[in-house]
């Protein structure tokens, strides 16, 4: 069918002025598929960042302990020894799940933490908090606190702690200054302030307050294990999976960020089925466009369809010819609106960088192979139409015209 | 000489009811292999419809058409589109040539259409018919750029690309000055000699006719003389 396609571009360039006007019209569909896409996408992402980005993707908590019978040989309970609801159970054996967390495919960072809440006193003010331990060099591996960080450093090391805006402006506290730190164990440490970050939030930078792991081992007397193992991922749609995968391999109990944010998923659904019906309506216009391009040129070319035809050229080879056509005006507006669109979102800040107020336009996300497919796709199933009509051509008449 | 073609009892009527147009009313025709035929009549005696019929365009609505030994009345479209690309030749009063295409591309569509693709020899044989027909100067240009009596040369070189057994002419001359109509119609008869090829040639014009061994009349739908 090489000849057809020979005819099929030889139409195409016969009139050019008429063909860059189709294929424009089909390259601006493909523009606003592209432009849609990377803009419903890189608001999608926008939201998880904004939403999930500073959250553990994956997080695994230690059960709370049963409270302990002792039970005598006729059944009766002699003694039971219920855990103190300030007294926090463990992942006793975390030191040797963390490898073979780490070594899951897409996880990014694993952070195990020692969770709790206590006071911090300052002269005559008084603060609750609730204090976070982690190891040294693992600050930011789930909530960015080096990027949040506006004076001091992020890291932490034994008798140190970090506190948000806030909560360090209510105890009055500069860095280098210290302050007592006492646990709902009863456990007391002082430390100084090594940092001072702010998120914009304003329960955490009010309410958190970083320590090193081995401080939060002091202050909630827990000599080993840890209380939290936060997971991140290189993709966090991949957690539900991650997830399954992690609970498989250790048997803990590891919850996905999307159990509990089920709301969420919904207004992104939401928000991607308006995405599609968009893209949807400009693969529409595509269709109609080439269609009805196609349609007309059917209808002046049938002297010529009749001539092939006499001449022994096929039905079949006459739809070849006109879906090629509609092919290759897909290709060409596909490609021509894949790079002109990839043009147009390259001048926009990419993912890592979206802040509030600018326009989310992810250029990763521009569906550009997927766009440039449908096109022609799209554009063959418009050409049918033409083309069965022009096969239809009854040559005797078509030759008299 | 052998029987190319042969009709008998050809009838095509347009319309139905009241309004039908019998213009074929039992046509009997013979061709023999090599034959020049004028085929002559006044307008409306049913030529051109005679001529759409041979050429297998048009199916007749009743009667028997034979060519080759093939019946072409029972035949389906594709097998006729196939049969017309092999056997039958067109040469039409206005060149009917393809416009965005060159003299040369014109000439090799028969076989570049049933081959896929343009061959060397393809090209080959194209260029040859077009030097015979005196257009070696023409061959890649624009049909758009060659006069009439040029296209109607391209025209007759298409007609003969395949080599077929029959080529049928619809007022070859007609659109042409008597100097280009000349020209063309000493081609035709160097190639019904030289090839063997069979001619039937629509035609009012008496000295074309009289150019031709055999002079087909049609009159009322039927053969005459």
């Amino acid at each position: 069918m090489l000849y057809a396609l020979k005819i099929a571009a030889r139409y195409l360039t016969a009139n050019l002025a008429q063909t860059a006007l189709l294929v424009t019209g089909v390259a601006v569909g493909v523009f606003i598929f592209i432009f849609m896409s990377a803009l419903i996408g890189g608001l999608a992402e926008f939201i998880l960042a904004r939403t999930v980005g500073d959250m553990a993707h994956i997080t695994i908590e230690a059960e709370s302990a049963d409270p302990a019978l002792l039970i005598s040989p006729k059944g009766q309970v002699l003694f039971v020894a219920e855990p103190g609801r300030i007294r926090t159970a463990t992942l006793a054996e975390a030191a040797t799940w963390l490898p073979l967390i780490a070594a899951v495919p897409g996880v990014k960072a694993v952070s195990p933490q020692i969770t709790g809440a206590g006071f911090l006193t300052r002269g005559a003010q008084v603060s609750q908090v609730s204090i976070t331990g982690v190891e040294p060099g693992r600050e930011s591996a789930i909530l960015d606190l080096d990027g949040y960080m506006v004076e001091g450093s992020a890291r932490l090391g034994s008798g140190l702690i970090v506190l948000g805006r806030e909560l360090a402006d209510d105890l009055a506290l500069s860095l280098g200054q210290s302050v007592r730190v006492q646990s709902t164990t009863g456990s007391t440490m002082v430390l100084t302030l090594s940092g001072i970050y702010q998120t914009g939030s304003r329960g955490m930078d009010q309410a958190r307050a970083f320590v090193s792991l081995s401080s939060a081992r002091t202050l909630f007397a827990m000599p080993q294990g840890v209380t939290r193992i936060e997971i991140k991922l290189d993709d966090l749609n991949a957690a539900d999976a991650t997830a399954l995968r992690i609970r498989a391999l250790t048997g803990l109990d590891a919850v996905s960020w999307t159990e509990g944010a089920a709301q969420l998923m919904e207004a992104l659904n939401a928000q991607a089925q308006t995405g599609y019906f968009l893209k949807g309506f400009a693969l529409l216009t595509i269709v109609i466009g080439v269609a009805s391009a196609l349609l007309l040129s059917t209808y002046r070319r049938r002297p010529e369809i009749g001539i092939m035809r006499a001449m022994g050229a096929g039905r079949g080879f006459v739809v070849f010819v006109f879906v090629t056509q509609g092919a290759l005006v897909g290709l060409l507006g596909g490609v021509t609106g894949a790079v002109l669109g990839y043009l147009a979102l390259l001048p926009f800040p990419s993912r890592e960088a979206f802040r509030p107020g600018t326009l989310p336009l992810d250029i990763t996300q521009g569906s550009y192979g997927l766009a440039i497919t449908l096109t022609v796709i799209g554009a063959i199933l418009a050409s049918i139409l033409p083309a069965r009509s022009a096969a239809r051509v009854d040559p005797v008449t078509a030759i008299g015209q | 000489m052998s029987a190319l073609l042969e009709t008998s009892e050809l009838v095509k009527t347009f319309g139905a009811g009241d309004t039908a147009t019998r213009v074929l009313r039992g046509l009997n025709l013979r061709l023999s292999t090599g034959e020049m035929a004028a085929l002559l009549g006044p307008s409306g005696s049913g030529k051109s419809t005679l001529l759409t019929i041979l050429g297998t365009l048009m199916k007749p609505t009743s009667g028997r058409y034979q060519m080759l030994g093939h019946d072409l009345i029972a035949a389906d479209d594709r097998e006729l589109t196939v049969f017309r690309n092999r056997h039958i030749g067109f040469v039409f009063q206005f060149h009917n040539l393809l416009p965005d295409f060159t003299a040369l591309e014109n000439v090799i569509f028969p076989t570049a259409v049933r081959e896929g693709r343009e061959t060397a020899t393809a090209r080959a044989r194209g260029r040859d018919l077009l030097v015979r027909m005196g257009l070696a100067d023409r061959i890649d240009f624009p049909t758009a750029n060659l006069s009439g009596g040029q296209k109607q040369r391209v025209a007759v070189a298409r007609a003969l690309m395949n080599s077929p057994e029959l080529v049928l002419a619809d007022e070859p001359t007609g659109n042409l000055d008597r100097a280009s109509a000349l020209q063309v119609m000493e081609l035709i008869g160097q190639i019904n000699r030289d090839e063997g090829t069979t001619f039937l040639i629509s035609t009012h014009d008496e000295k074309i006719a009289a150019a031709c061994q055999r002079q087909i009349v049609v009159a009322d739908g039927l053969v005459t003389g």
